[in-house]
């Protein structure tokens, strides 16, 4: 701007808007986005129905394989066995495989760039998602549950203390995979190719995690490699809520470690912090 | 609230841009230099050819582009530092639409209604689009031109001061773009400022008040639609044939000319026309002389 061209008009007063909308939008976009949420029959069943499935398929398919014994004796069933890996891969797949794809697909359908022209705040938009996470997550955690439990007869334990430890570690489960899906979901370079991208790393992560396989089977080095990502951490949490006591001394150190998933996945949530605040943009401009 | 509303009481213009310039990074220059200013509650269409810049001057109005040069302000505020409170008073109607969208057309409009202050009623705002019958239908599954007008919706229900429509009656049928234009002009009548892009100049013909033509990144003509190109561009033409070929005048006072030529033939003209240039003459000479011009600075 030289002196000589005059500038433009000053800015006369826009009205503000009303204080609380922030968190006013971030409830109805969450309330938005899990009804939209199971609209789409893909989602709904490698992300929702998934675990499910698998821990169907498994109960069934090991069911006259021997998982150990509890304290009291009685043998633990494929179903008890698989049942945390399954709820670890479903907080999983509902935060990260999920949010990778959807935000992938939004950002290359317009639907981002449309929403950068409205006066929605950003943290809206992200908390839309977290909280669409938090329920599908919720609901699929209680439907696998129903399913041990009910089809599989899955004794759930009854200590307070045990449902204090899944609360924490599903939360912060949770909210670590779907800021990491924020963060993946900018990988993509569109939305078509985002599962093919999303879906190996997830599907590759489950099996070095004791999702599928039997952590403890695994050889030293993958363990060691898997205890870098959440999802390890996750499985572990999940097998200490409801496996036996006893089970404690298959893991890497002999106990359950509840610190050191609290630390490993504190720090993956705030990489994911880092990551997601770095890398999100409404729209690409173009410099 | 005892304070006068501000955004009445000033007139200065609701946007105005002055030597815009566009450099995008592999060097392409896609505006160079282009000023103009639209008055609050006029209608402002913006003609040209694909790749002439319409899009990347409305884009940098929004707010989604970064100018290279030049100075832009929308409502009073730099576009590229415009809030949210800002964008509450804008409306986007964009190229393209999101056409997988699984939500129903109501449930999308009172959803986005609800990110904006003093939105308009949902229900009258699906009527002004026409889309009473497709409330329930799920966005994916309209056709494209129903899709454009979930994307007008949208774009109105926020009860916008200035209102951008980027071709916005792309896949519109006949009846559906006179609907269109009924709805623009009840915009006008509340006092909405409307800034269009279109391919179809009778669309700017109908609702432009003013209209500026965009050709290889700079603006060649602007002014009221009916005066775009100067007086001499919309001379009436007189043509007619006689045993020499056909002859093509343009007169001021067309009807003397014909008279003068049956009073010198004794007869009437052969094949005679009176034609008043269209804006599409209007335009596509514009066009043609800024062509001839890029020719010339080559």
């Amino acid at each position: 701007m030289s002196a000589a061209t005059p500038s433009l008009a000053p800015a006369p007063s826009t009205p503000r808007l009303p204080r609380g909308r922030t968190a006013r939008l971030g409830l109805e976009r969450a309330r938005f986005e899990v009804r939209t949420y199971f609209r789409h029959p893909d989602r709904v069943f490698f992300t929702f129905l998934f675990p499910v499935l698998m821990l169907a398929i498994f109960a069934t398919a090991f069911s006259a394989f021997d998982f150990g014994r509890d304290e009291n004796g009685d043998p633990v069933s494929a179903a008890a066995f698989y049942l945390p890996g399954m709820l670890a891969a479903g907080v999983l797949l509902s935060g990260l495989q999920n949010l990778a794809i959807d935000m992938a697909m939004e950002k290359s359908d317009g639907t981002l760039k449309r929403l950068a022209g409205t006066p929605l705040p950003v943290v809206s938009y992200f908390a839309g998602k977290i909280g669409q996470v938090l329920v599908t997550g919720l609901l699929q955690a209680a439907l696998l549950l129903a399913v041990a439990a009910l089809v599989f007869q899955v004794p759930l334990p009854t200590e307070p203390e045990r449902w204090v430890t899944f609360a924490w570690v599903f939360l912060l489960g949770v909210t670590t995979c779907a800021i990491l899906g924020i963060g993946l979901s900018q990988l993509p370079r569109s939305g078509r190719s985002a599962s093919a991208v999303v879906i190996p790393i997830v599907l590759v992560l489950q099996f070095i995690s004791g999702v599928y396989l039997r952590f403890s089977d695994l050889p030293v080095w993958l363990q060691n490699v898997a205890g870098v990502f959440p999802l390890k951490w996750l499985a572990q949490g999940m097998r200490a809520v409801f496996l036996p006591e006893g089970y404690a001394s298959l893991e890497a150190g002999g106990d359950w470690d509840l610190g050191g998933i609290a630390l490993a996945t504190g720090a993956w949530l705030v990489v994911g912090l880092i990551v997601a605040r770095l890398t999100f943009r409404w729209i690409r401009k173009d410099g | 609230m005892a304070n006068p509303d501000p955004r009445r009481a000033d007139d200065a213009p609701v946007v105005e841009v002055r030597g815009l310039r566009k450099q995008y990074r592999d060097g392409t220059v896609a505006l160079d230099g282009v000023d103009f200013s639209v008055a609050r509650g006029e209608v402002f269409a913006l003609l040209g050819p694909n790749g002439a810049g319409k899009s990347t001057t409305i884009e940098i109005l929004e707010g989604y582009r970064d100018r290279s040069g030049g100075e832009a302000r929308v409502l009073g505020v730099d576009p590229q530092h415009g809030d949210l409170a800002w964008r509450a008073r804008l409306g986007i109607v964009l190229q393209g639409s999101a056409e997988a969208d699984v939500a129903t057309v109501r449930e999308l409009i009172a959803h986005v209604a609800r990110f904006y202050p003093n939105p308009r009623d949902v229900d009258e705002v699906i009527a002004a689009v026409g889309l009473e019958e497709k409330a329930r239908t799920r966005i994916r599954n309209l056709s494209g031109g129903q899709q454009r007008r979930v994307d007008v919706a949208l774009g109105i229900v926020g009860r916008p001061e200035l209102l951008f429509l980027d071709e916005p009656t792309t896949g519109f049928d006949p009846e559906a773009r006179r609907q269109f234009w009924e709805l623009i002009r009840g915009l006008k009548g509340e006092g909405t400022t409307i800034l269009l892009t279109t391919h179809y100049l009778d669309e700017a013909a109908h609702l432009g008040d003013r209209a500026g033509i965009i050709a290889g990144g700079r603006l060649v003509a602007i002014g009221p639609i009916d005066e775009l190109g100067g007086p001499q561009a919309w001379v009436p033409i007189v043509r007619w044939r006689d045993a020499a070929g056909v002859h093509e005048e343009r007169h001021e006072e067309p009807g003397r000319r014909v008279a003068e030529l049956v009073r010198a033939a004794g007869a009437e003209p052969e094949r005679l026309e009176i034609v008043r240039p269209s804006l599409e003459d209007v335009y596509l000479g514009l066009l043609g002389e800024s062509a001839d011009l890029e020719g010339v600075r080559a």
